[in-house]
């Protein structure tokens, strides 16, 4: 059974200074999977993520998005004689997006630490994310001579309001939302980008049980709903070992297993990365 | 050696004015470093110092008068800094950054009312103002001592920066503000330190600057003082050796300039040299580097 | 209330304040302190063009600019260049035989040209220091307007700029309501941008840099585009104050000026054109007219009111931006706008407010004794 690729990552390596955060990862995302990433704190994870959404370049390494290379790096400049990761003259273009270049290729992100924009109501911060994709110009929007686009835009965004039920919280002040509206709120957005791949940067962070089993159920709608990729970093092993279909993990940068939530839990390494060895 | 020799007059000057700007740049680098807060009001600061001495002057002799503006100078600096300052510290930066903007506004319209706008001379002070000749080229005393003063001032303040209390804890708070709050640094008295320090080297800066230049005016302030931030950013703000280093090399680059008989560009060039650095290396000589987590 | 109503009242407000204008200008004569109000009026309508540019850079895309006395310089500078009449030319270009320029244009496309020159220049300028933090941003806009002032100032460049001398001579309105009209629809022309997806845009970049990059948003073009369009409307008002003042000079255009404006954004509201727009008038009006009396030597009888002379009334209006920055950070409006509803809302409730006037003074020493203590607690 052949599965259709969405996102590839191919041996990248994210060195800050003569610090190796990510060493030598390579993955993928298939379409329609949800795919999980766990590692200890300081594992790298949310560098990986990083390195995937534009935020970072990889200092070596290739990101393929539905088969078109859309980050590729080696080390150059000052970094070729620090460089202390492998692989290093396979890949010989630098090719380094903004996240925003990424994010219009369809690749949506949450973040650990809810980014919301605060001081906006709900409605304006899901009609923001339909910005990119909005034909006009600003000269059309500043003298309104395209309404239908900004009044398409407007629907689509209430729609998407009530199917995550936050329409009855629209003209609320995003800040002022209990936190686990606004871990919603902050996905709703994500999807207001109209992704193919959605990356969630621990998305039940700071939630209780109700809410995170909650979580569950809504990640796997949504993936149903918007013929969606998931990718996610979680420290809920409860929350991951229940909905990804596969699963990596990393510790100190390095990937140290793979496969599928039973494998996982059975990996010896990944015990030990977890609970440490018994001396 | 033609060169050296035409030109020695606007080296000398511009080893001068540059340890003049460095006394100030001090005061700019440690409140940012500090802060993260530019005290547009700084060079203002310098510009009072300036008026105080020649009004001091009137009331009483020179050797009681240079202390006295020394300590009014320190006085008004850390005022300064509990009133408009201080009830901001949980402000977001731009507030604060504002509220030096007002106080910058605020003490040259009450430079402009106390001198009614007039040019006031500058007392003159006896040996400073001297004049020596060096090298064959005419000058003033005051612009063979300043490089001395400010170097030896400038030693004394890393020993203190190093060696003190004091000035550990300066250390640790220009590092992270939060943690040293909560490891029982007084924040507070840290940071009066710092507006202590830096006023002190601002006044004995504007005796040096003033007795060169012989005027004093309500906006006098302005243009040093945004030389000295920009010789403070040249160097890596928060490092000291960095804004002197960078405040020599702009007095010495302007005075040149000024002998090429491009003044109208004297000016601007430092402000070049500040985009450029800016745009090149944004952290400065001696600056450090830190990156913004997501 | 609906919104054919809103907009009907809304253009009733206008016209009625358009035809008291025009009225009061024919029966006030120039000789009256009355006449003070066209100089609060038009002056007041300039500033507040370029605080409501300035805002939309500082308070609605948070950027830290400071440049916004450079682009007036500019604007100021291309408008009196293409509209001095030619046979004056000599006369104003006395040092350069007459100056390069020897034709005019048009008043209209003269403005236009003043904002499409600082346009040009802050895409230029913008291209390297937009990429800057904060501060490093602001310190850059600020040494940026340096060098423009610098470069007009240059003698090399005398036979367009007049070199340090002044530019005169040029074409000049002659009632109030040419700079209140041109003003009123600059400012609405920004107000529609900062309505439309793009100000929605600017507004997240303020919110969060990160979080709108991964929404999307090309930071730079954006922030460029506010830059930009910020610029452009400094020009036309610069354009506009050069014809208000009747002659220019660009030693006039110092960081002093900017920060006069930044003053006002900040006393108005960052992130408010309302509150930029009546902090204008207000500052023209303290600063022009209202506080005048400050400066004069008073006596009543044969005491003289201390303190009173020449200079009084900048300390004192210092004083107060002072306190406003310090204690009303928010400003007049804080981050709302104008509207209606919120007009009648403040009208009924007016009484209610009155009333609770001396309750509030009452309060006032509790809500000082209560900070101390949480002070000192924190001290602790």
């Amino acid at each position: 059974m052949s599965k259709e690729n969405v996102l590839r990552v191919s041996d990248v390596t994210m060195q800050f200074g003569g610090v190796v955060a990510v060493n030598n990862f390579s993955m993928e995302v298939n379409k329609g999977e949800i795919v999980g990433l766990i590692g200890p704190n300081g594992a790298g994870k949310t560098t990986a993520f990083n390195c995937i959404t534009g935020v970072y370049a990889p200092t070596n390494g290739q990101i393929e998005f539905n088969g078109e290379v859309i980050v590729s790096n080696h080390p150059h400049g000052k970094m070729k004689q620090m460089y202390k990761g492998e692989n290093m003259g396979k890949y010989n273009k630098i090719i380094a997006p903004t996240p925003d270049k990424i994010t219009k290729k369809g690749i949506a992100r949450t973040f650990q630490n809810i980014r919301l924009f605060s001081s906006l109501s709900v409605f304006d911060n899901v009609l923001i994310a339909k910005h990119l994709h909005a034909k006009q110009n600003v000269f059309t929007a500043t003298f309104r001579l395209n309404r239908k686009e900004e009044k398409r835009m407007r629907e689509e965004t209430m729609a998407l309001l009530k199917e995550q039920g936050l329409d009855k919280f629209k003209d609320d002040v995003a800040s002022s939302l209990p936190y686990g509206l606004q871990r919603r709120l902050e996905i709703a957005r994500a999807l207001a980008t109209n992704p193919k791949l959605l990356l969630l940067d621990e998305p039940a962070a700071g939630m209780n049980p109700q809410e995170s089993d909650e979580l569950m159920g809504f990640i796997g709608e949504i993936r149903d709903k918007y013929d969606l990729s998931i990718f996610l970093i979680e420290h809920h092993m409860q929350l991951v070992m229940g909905i990804c279909e596969r699963i990596y993990v990393l510790d100190y940068g390095i990937k140290i297993a793979e496969g599928n939530p039973e494998q996982i839990q059975n990996n010896p390494r990944v015990i030990e990365a977890y609970l440490g060895v018994d001396e | 050696m033609d060169f050296v020799r035409d030109n020695l007059p606007y080296i000398l000057a511009g080893i001068s004015v540059g340890g003049q700007y460095a006394l100030i740049a001090i005061g700019y680098t440690m409140v940012y470093g500090i802060l993260r807060l530019i005290n547009f009001a700084h060079g203002d600061m310098f510009m009072i110092a300036g008026l105080m001495a020649v009004y001091a002057v009137t009331w009483m002799p020179l050797y009681v008068a240079i202390p006295f503006i020394i300590v009014l100078t320190v006085l008004l600096g850390f005022g300064i800094e509990r009133v408009a300052y201080k009830p901001l510290r949980s402000a977001p930066r731009m507030s604060v950054m504002i509220s030096a903007i007002g106080v910058s506004y605020l003490l040259q319209n009450a430079a402009l009312y106390i001198t009614g706008g007039l040019t006031k001379t500058y007392p003159n002070i006896p040996f400073l103002a001297d004049t020596i000749t060096v090298f064959g080229a005419t000058t003033k005393v005051v612009t063979v001592v300043t490089p001395f003063l400010t170097i030896g001032l400038v030693i004394l303040l890393v020993i203190l920066i190093n060696n003190t209390k004091i000035g550990m804890a300066m250390r640790a708070v220009s590092r992270d503000f939060e943690t040293s709050r909560l490891m029982g640094i007084k924040i507070d008295s840290v940071i009066s330190m710092t507006f202590i320090i830096g006023s002190f080297l601002a006044a004995i800066g504007s005796i040096l600057y003033f007795t060169n230049y012989t005027g004093v005016m309500p906006t006098a302030g302005a243009m040093p003082g945004l030389k000295a931030f920009v010789a403070a950013v040249f160097g890596g703000i928060g490092s000291i050796p960095g804004a002197v280093i960078g405040a020599f090399i702009i007095g010495i680059c302007e005075n040149i300039i000024k002998g090429l008989g491009w003044t109208t560009f004297s000016d601007a060039f430092t402000f070049a040299l500040l985009i450029v650095i800016l745009i090149v290396k944004p952290t400065g000589l001696f600056g450090e580097k830190n990156i913004d987590k997501v | 209330m609906s919104k054919q109503k809103k907009w009907l009242l809304s253009c009733i407000a206008i016209a009625a304040f358009l035809a008291i204008v025009y009225v009061l200008e024919a029966t006030i004569p120039k000789s009256s302190q009355w006449s003070m109000l066209f100089t609060v009026l038009e002056k007041g309508s300039i500033y507040a063009l370029v605080a409501v540019s300035m805002n939309l850079v500082n308070g609605f895309t948070g950027l830290f600019s400071l440049g916004q006395a450079g682009f007036m310089l500019i604007g100021a500078y291309a408008y009196a260049i293409f509209t001095i009449p030619v046979e004056q030319r000599a006369a104003v270009y006395q040092y350069f035989d007459g100056g390069l320029v020897q034709f005019t244009l048009p008043v209209i496309v003269s403005i236009l040209i003043a904002g499409l020159v600082a346009a040009a220049f802050a895409f230029l300028i913008g291209l390297p220091v937009l990429r800057l933090k904060s501060d490093y941003l602001a310190i850059a806009t600020l040494g940026f307007a340096e060098i423009i002032r610098a470069i007009f100032q240059w003698n090399t460049l005398g036979p367009i700029t007049n070199g340090s001398n002044l530019l005169r001579k040029f074409y000049t309105y002659d009632s109030a309501l040419y700079p209140i009209i041109a003003c009123g629809i600059c400012i609405a022309i920004i107000v529609l941008l900062i309505n439309s997806s793009y100000g929605r845009a600017f507004k997240a970049i303020r919110e969060d840099e990160i979080a709108a990059e991964a929404m999307g948003i090309n930071l730079f073009k954006h922030k460029q585009m506010s830059f930009v369009i910020s610029s452009f409307f400094a020009g036309v008002g610069g354009a506009l104050l050069a014809m208000f003042q009747t002659t220019i000079q660009a030693s006039a255009f110092k960081a002093a000026m900017t920060y006069e404006f930044l003053l006002i954004v900040v006393i108005g509201g960052m992130g408010s054109v309302t509150g930029s727009v009546i902090a204008s008038y207000l500052f023209i009006a303290c600063r022009e007219w209202w506080l005048r009396f400050l400066d004069a030597e008073t006596y009543i009888g044969d005491f003289k009111v201390p303190l009173l002379r020449a200079g009084f009334r900048n300390v004192v209006f210092a004083v107060i931006i002072m306190i406003i920055v310090l204690f009303y950070r928010k400003g007049i409006m804080g981050t709302n706008e104008f509207s209606w509803d919120a007009l009648i809302r403040w009208f009924k409730n007016l009484p209610k407010n009155i009333k609770s006037i001396p309750g509030r003074i009452k309060n006032i020493p509790n809500k000082f004794k209560r900070k101390s203590k949480k002070e000192a607690q924190i001290n602790e």
